[in-house]
């Protein structure tokens, strides 16, 4: 198949998306962050810690999250209408698990009890999974499809949330060993990411999204994880908070710069393809063309 | 059961857009927006250049995308194979045009005019309201399919029941028809050529065919 790029403007190669803007990516960024903060909450409140800040930080952001997408949507008063396809639509699940993450929350924060804190972190682990899946379901962008951007997702949420426990440890000292496992989810992270850009070299992907992507790269590499997980390694060896709150400070900034990413500059459409040329009068038929593809791709790659 | 479906002949496309505009005339789709258009592919390399015509729009999948996502059951597939919005309960969240691989669904947030802020009197006749702030895309001109099954007409055949488009297709690139009847004119076309449907290897099993050669 041919790959070369067409001269014409008319929309055929993929374009970035401009549908969802930094509302919806905020959707994906503080979403994800609180339901990783419930959940390592609510294995904090398992070993009897007090954890009704963090969970009300956690509810905040996944409520600002939602107060962003729904100040995005073409008709926000129809916005009730969300829960309508429970069978197959990610969206509805995800604004399914809200109300019920909430309602858990307040429970959890007027309780101070252990039972409806792990319930709200399993409904914001939920949250996140469903987040994961939005993105996972639509087939007409690229980098969002490919199997491995769902475990992305969800890592850099889980890592997300442990780098605002971590940060916590500055007023929370007695957080701070939560270090470990911020430096196990960072470098789970790094896995994640790095099999993500991998399998996309790989497979193929339009090269607006590869660029967008490689672009961050080294920062979220070594600046996002790589760095972070030695902090917070440095922070158990020595006993300081601090430097697991910075190694926490670094890994969800990375993380919220990732999301970003991913849903605003890496977005890009599938484009146009045709396997076969038409034969035209008594010529042949022609190799088939996939416009901004392939060549791009492995050019990046390399 | 019947299952509408598009046949188009690439061979014979000349990239005049007469569909575009017979579309945009039918629908009256605001500037910006277009629910069917031509690509105008370049290929090659000198001197082996070619240039193919492509008429995009809904490609009215038997498994689309765009209704699996669809929160709201705004977008539905009916039996007979049109995919279909409500713009009654669309909240405009955009999911769908992130699941259409084919970039056929577009959402309009405001009101647009071919000149200026104010319409002319044609697009103030026809401006409809529902249409903003919800996901639009091509119909198949389901009004007209819907006449069909009250008619005993046969859409692709009886131009009253057939897509404006594929009526106004000056080379005879476009055809409509019933996919289940063997004897209708795109079964028979599609029997007689070689054919693919765009992004395959995606599962959507898209309703438009396109036609590149005969058997």
């Amino acid at each position: 198949m041919s790959t070369q790029l067409p001269q014409s403007p008319d929309r055929i190669s993929p374009r970035q998306q401009g549908n969802w803007d930094w509302r919806a990516a905020s959707n994906f960024i503080a979403g994800g962050s609180g339901g990783g903060l419930l959940l390592w909450s609510a294995l904090i409140a398992l070993q009897g810690g007090d954890v009704r800040l963090l969970q009300a930080a956690g509810l905040a952001l996944i409520a600002a999250g939602l107060t962003c997408v729904w100040f995005e949507i073409g008709r926000p008063w129809r916005a009730l209408n969300t829960f309508r396809h429970f069978g197959s639509s990610w969206m509805t699940r995800e604004a399914s698990v809200a109300p019920l993450l909430f309602a858990s929350g307040l429970l959890a924060l007027w309780s101070g009890e252990a039972l409806p804190a792990i319930t709200t972190g399993v409904l914001g682990l939920a949250f996140l999974y469903a987040q994961a899946r939005i993105l996972a379901a639509d087939k007409g962008i690229p980098a969002w499809r490919h199997p491995r951007c769902r475990p992305l997702v969800v890592a850099t949420g889980l890592t997300e949330g442990a780098g605002l426990l971590a940060c916590a440890s500055v007023v929370a000292p007695a957080l701070w060993p939560v270090a470990w496992l911020l430096a196990l989810l960072a470098g789970v992270r790094l896995l994640a990411w790095q099999r993500y850009l991998a399998a996309l070299n790989q497979d193929g992907a339009p090269a607006g999204a590869l660029k967008a992507l490689h672009r961050i790269d080294a920062e979220f590499r070594w600046g996002g994880n790589a760095v972070p997980a030695v902090l917070a390694l440095l922070a158990l060896a020595t006993a300081t908070p601090l430097l697991a709150a910075a190694a926490g400070a670094l890994a969800v900034i990375a993380g919220w710069r990732c999301k970003y990413t991913l849903v605003c500059r890496a977005a890009y459409t599938q484009g146009f393809a045709l396997p076969k040329l038409p034969v035209r009068g008594r010529g042949k038929s022609g190799a088939g063309v996939k416009p901004g593809w392939n060549d791009i791709s492995r050019r990046v790659a390399a | 059961m019947k299952r509408y479906v598009m046949a188009i002949d690439l061979r014979r496309c000349v990239g005049c857009q007469t569909c575009t505009a017979a579309c945009k005339t039918t629908n009256a789709t605001p500037p910006g927006v277009q629910w069917r258009r031509v690509l105008d592919l370049e290929s090659g390399e000198f001197p082996d250049v070619r240039r193919s015509f492509v008429p995009v729009a809904c490609m009215h999948c038997a498994n689309p995308p765009c209704e699996e996502v669809c929160p709201t059951t705004a977008t539905k597939k009916r039996a007979d194979g049109l995919v279909t919005i409500d713009y009654d309960i669309c909240i405009g969240c955009a999911n769908c045009i992130m699941a259409c691989p084919y970039e056929a669904r577009s959402i309009q947030h405001e009101a647009r005019y071919a000149y200026g802020d104010q319409p002319m009197a044609s697009e103030a006749a026809r401006f409809d309201p529902d249409r903003l702030g919800v996901a639009t895309k091509c119909t198949f001109c389901k009004d007209r399919i819907d006449l069909a099954a009250r008619t005993g007409q046969v859409p692709g055949r009886d131009p009253e029941v057939t897509p404006a488009c594929v009526n106004a297709c000056i080379s005879g690139a476009m055809h409509f028809g019933d996919l289940e009847d063997a004897a209708s004119n795109v079964s028979q076309l599609l029997a007689q050529t070689e054919h693919f449907r765009m992004h395959e290897e995606l599962g959507t099993e898209p309703s438009v065919y396109y036609i590149w050669d005969r058997k």
